[in-house]
């Protein structure tokens, strides 16, 4: 019979570390999914899904049950992807003067047609990662958890661990923060 | 070029693709390998660790002694002719003097 979620856990502090693996297994993908949002290089979402899953079973013994252990696991996997971000933020790549040739064409389809440019296209999604590269850990992390994956305020709050005015004024400044990159390119591109 | 567009249209570039939340191959047995072998030792990092414990006793110990040594001062004055510089260098110089006598 397949033990609950629960049992595992009560298992795990017991002593019984194998226990461990059906919640690495069950969870793993939303750490990924997570651990992509944030980091540049496969290498590195592999680093993020292991300090995740270090730091949740050392800390296993500070989860209440209280709230489900999906909840507690993605907590502990956004602060972690924020600290990597904090720890990685000199290797922020520069500049949007380098853009590719599909980067460009997209760019200049989109100043001439704005609905007309394609959200699937690759160059824009690389568009996207350049502006969440030059962009600070913190404004990062608020954009992407409240433009990006639309969560609330409240709800980033209890992910990040902020106070509800923190994550509104780090919302303000991360969204003037954006405005100031994307000025500078079409300074850079169509000035 | 509208930078406010701009700025939702990659909003919107960024929403309609979401990460993949595929897993590397047997990444469960790497980690439970990890978790099995316990934590890496840094030895120096522990040091830095024990290092910085131990700064706080010393201050407390350091403070306890200066306080005492200002109490027992005041409980039993010292001859105003034998001063603190006079017996700091009749200790450091005790070796000497009994060499040349």
């Amino acid at each position: 019979m397949e033990r609950t979620e629960a049992e595992l856990i009560a298992a795990v502090l017991k002593g019984d570390a194998a226990s461990f693996e059906p919640l690495i297994e069950k969870y793993s993908p939303r750490v990924f999914a997570t651990a992509r949002r944030y980091a540049r290089r496969e290498s590195e979402i592999d680093d993020i899904a292991q300090e995740v899953w270090l730091k949740a079973y050392q800390k296993l013994g500070s989860f209440r049950g209280e709230a489900p252990f999906e909840h507690w696991l993605m907590r502990l996997a956004v602060r972690t992807c924020y600290d990597f971000l904090r720890s990685h933020q000199r290797n922020r790549e520069a500049a949007f003067s380098d853009l590719s040739e599909a980067e460009d064409d997209w760019l200049e389809r989109f100043v001439q047609q704005p609905g007309a440019s394609p959200e699937d296209a690759e160059a824009a999604q690389q568009l996207v990662q350049r502006l969440l590269l030059n962009l600070s850990p913190a404004a990062r992390l608020v954009i992407t958890l409240l433009e990006i994956e639309d969560r609330s305020v409240k709800e980033i709050s209890q992910l990040t661990g902020w106070s509800a005015p923190l994550v509104k004024v780090r919302a303000f400044r991360a969204r003037a923060e954006m405005r100031k990159i994307l000025a500078k390119v079409a300074k850079e591109k169509y000035l | 070029m509208k930078l406010v567009d701009l700025e939702r249209k990659l909003i919107a570039v960024a929403r309609a693709n979401p990460p993949g939340d595929s897993v590397p191959p047997s990444f469960e047995r790497r980690m439970m390998a990890l978790i099995l072998k316990g934590p890496v030792q840094d030895l120096w990092a522990g040091w830095a660790k024990a290092l910085w414990f131990a700064a706080a006793p010393c201050v407390a110990v350091m403070l306890l002694c200066s306080g005492w040594a200002m109490v027992e001062s005041a409980r039993h004055p010292q001859p105003s002719s034998v001063d603190l510089a006079q017996q700091l260098d009749n200790t450091l110089l005790a070796a000497v003097d009994q060499n040349a006598e």
